[in-house]
């Protein structure tokens, strides 16, 4: 096993390999995460006290600096006191994974410390309710407007300019303006979300709609199709599988927009949570519940992921298939070659009332009428 | 090089039998009458020409083969005759009738398949006929013959990926001609097969053409293939794309793989091989400087 088996240049992996490296690259940054967390003698930039000696101002359970706890434990000692006693702990905001392994069932079981505020899962169901009706406020007039820009040059010119000028300007920018329009609880933050995927969305799908192979249109076109059986037969189904990639990342955008939007306003959902536990300094809350979004997020984007490969089953590439078909081909074949030799053409055998037996030539929907 | 001139037969001599058969061809209704079209590109006359004035009569059941090197416009004359394009003048006429734009009356196969890759193999045949407006058991009942003509009925169900290329263009047929055409035309559609499955395609082509009623306008660069296939054949030359000569196959019908070495065959072959690589072309001399040392191993 040498190094270019791993690293040979676009060099395929086995299965077995890949899923070691799948595993690895969540397992490294958790154990970079557990040596600074649990070596002591890595970072742990400071002291808590355990006995406060001769220092008057030390208390148990305080923290301090490491050069402030070894200042005032030799002034103590010169002084001829007890020297106080402590040891290395990292800063609250460090939390330890197992913390914040627990923190990931105990946020969502602990009551919340005031009674206007709302449990996690409240908290989360809110984050989540907002995201999905800012997304789907966008894709209701984004995927149409999208799918036109696409199709038809018209829309094209006469949106994706102004479009290509709105999307630079930054979604939390609006966010005054729609509080002062939309008021303060959640239509201006499913408003900011319509604004950060909107544009987006429609510049993003109407690219993926234009890319649809002009062969099959007119394919189409010589098979009879025209206007808009064109449009709904052809070209919104040659992209609809790249339609819902495009909407899978849309969405992960969306996501990203969450947080901002949530501050406009009254703060709510998840991001009042992570707010109001760090206020409560119970960071390892804080970290689970940014955690939590990136496994909502995986998991939502996963799930789609999967439902894309049930829903649009021409993109699944079957390797089998090319291997098998040269075995069903070769028995017709030989019957080919006999029919071949063996039929007569029109012009030799006018009459055609005995058409040579053959799987080839089955029931022909249309006999041949003419004959000159 | 020096070699014992061949005996070949001229390539105009026709057995009776086969004189016979281009006078009853000849006797049939035109489906399609070409007549001086022509088509530039670019901008008023300034442009560069794809083919001069051409004109030509396709009569009904006819295999009509048109052969050429690239650049001499021949696939652009089938896209106009399939409406993908305009012309620059002059027109064709289906049944009498101006072609203006695609229509189901003129079926066309791609050298790329063009099969829908969202529908399976019957849907795609069954495409056709939807769009003019059968309902889905009709539509449904005669996709199944036309798959079954092709040899693939046992493959309704698979999707365009799954099938080779061969397959992929039985498809494309069986869909074309699920619209019952008035022409088929096909733009060089073996072009991206193997040797092997073009072969067998040539012969598939042929027993579907006996079965069904239809006329076929079939471009390739392929000279054995416009020679095993055609009745006549159309030779085009370039610059600027024309027609050159348009050459009633004087090889008899049925045809079989043995008819490649027969000396009409090989009269007609290099009758065509005269018309394409024109002298000028083939004894063009590349300014090569010598890079080997090898001596005369290679002559």
């Amino acid at each position: 096993m040498g190094l270019r088996d791993w690293l040979g240049l676009r060099h395929e992996l086995p299965q077995r390999r890949r899923l070691v490296l799948v595993i690895l690259s969540f397992v490294l940054p958790l154990a970079v995460w557990s040596i600074i967390s649990y070596v002591p003698w890595i970072w742990h930039p400071l002291i808590r006290v355990t006995d406060p000696g001769g220092v008057d101002y030390f208390m148990n359970g305080m923290e301090i600096d490491r050069a402030a706890f070894a200042r005032e434990s030799a002034n103590a000692v010169k002084a001829g006191l007890k020297a106080p006693q402590g040891y290395r702990v990292n800063p609250v905001y460090i939390q330890p994974p197992h913390a914040v392994a627990r923190a990931f069932y105990t946020a969502f079981t602990s009551p919340p410390l005031l009674p206007t505020e709302p449990w996690l899962y409240q908290s989360l169901g809110h984050s989540i309710r907002t995201i999905f009706w800012g997304f789907v406020a966008s894709s209701i007039l984004g995927l149409p407007l999208g799918i036109l820009c696409g199709t038809y040059r018209f829309f094209a010119k006469l949106q994706e300019p102004f479009i290509e000028f709105f999307r630079y300007l930054p979604a939390p920018a609006f966010g005054a303006l729609c509080v002062a329009i939309l008021g303060i609880d959640d239509p201006p933050k499913i408003a900011i979300i319509f604004i950060g995927t909107f544009f987006q969305q429609v510049l993003v799908i109407g690219n993926t709609v234009r890319k649809v192979d002009p062969a099959l249109i007119e394919a189409a076109q010589t098979l009879g199709a025209k206007g808009w059986r064109l449009l709904f037969n052809v070209v919104i189904p040659a992209t609809i599988a790249d339609i819902y990639t495009d909407m899978r990342i849309l969405l992960g955008w969306a996501w990203t927009y969450l947080i901002v939007a949530e501050v406009v306003g009254t703060m709510s959902g998840i991001t009042y949570f992570i707010y109001q536990q760090a206020r409560y300094r119970h960071y390892d809350n804080v970290y689970a519940a940014i955690g939590m979004i990136g496994i909502i997020g995986l998991t939502t984007d996963m799930t789609l992921a999967w439902l894309g490969t049930v829903l649009f089953p021409w993109k699944r590439r079957t390797r089998k298939a090319k291997q098998t078909e040269p075995k069903t081909l070769s028995p017709e074949h030989q019957t080919v070659s006999s029919v071949l030799t063996g039929a007569a053409h029109p012009e030799s055998a006018p009459a055609n009332s005995n058409p040579p037996a053959s799987n080839l030539a089955g029931e022909s929907p249309r006999p041949i009428t003419a004959k000159a | 090089m020096t070699f014992a001139p061949l005996k070949l037969p001229d390539y105009h001599e026709q057995s009776p039998e086969v004189a016979a058969r281009f006078r009853r061809i000849r006797e049939r209704p035109v489906v399609m009458k070409v007549r001086d079209l022509h088509k530039t590109f670019g901008t008023n006359g300034s442009g560069h020409i794809a083919f001069e004035k051409m004109s030509l009569d396709v009569h009904r059941r006819e295999f009509i083969c048109i052969i050429g090197p690239s650049g001499c416009g021949k696939s652009t004359f089938i896209r106009i005759a399939a409406g993908l394009e305009e012309s620059s003048g002059g027109e064709i006429l289906i049944d009498g009738k101006p072609v203006c734009g695609p229509g189901p009356d003129r079926g066309m196969v791609f050298q790329g398949y063009t099969l829908f890759p969202w529908r399976t193999v019957k849907q795609n045949v069954m495409f056709g006929l939807k769009m003019r407006g059968q309902d889905h058991a009709t539509a449904d009942a005669e996709a199944r013959q036309w798959l079954d003509m092709v040899g693939l009925a046992k493959f309704e169900g698979a999707y365009p990926h799954e099938l080779s290329g061969g397959m992929k263009q039985r498809v494309a047929i069986a869909r074309a001609l699920a619209n019952e055409p008035r022409i088929l035309l096909m733009d060089e559609p073996f072009g991206a097969l193997d040797a092997l499955t073009r072969c067998k395609m040539q012969s598939y082509l042929m027993q579907i053409w006996k079965k069904v009623d239809v006329t076929v306008l079939f471009i390739t660069h392929d000279l054995e293939e416009a020679c095993y296939l055609a009745d006549r054949i159309v030779v085009m030359g370039t610059n600027p794309g024309r027609v050159l000569e348009v050459i009633e196959n004087p090889m008899p019908r049925p045809r079989t793989m043995d008819q490649l070495i027969s000396p009409e065959f090989l009269a007609l072959k290099h009758r065509l091989d005269e018309l394409i690589h024109s002298p000028s072309e083939t004894e063009e001399k590349l300014h090569l400087i010598k890079l080997t040392q090898a001596g005369d191993e290679v002559e």
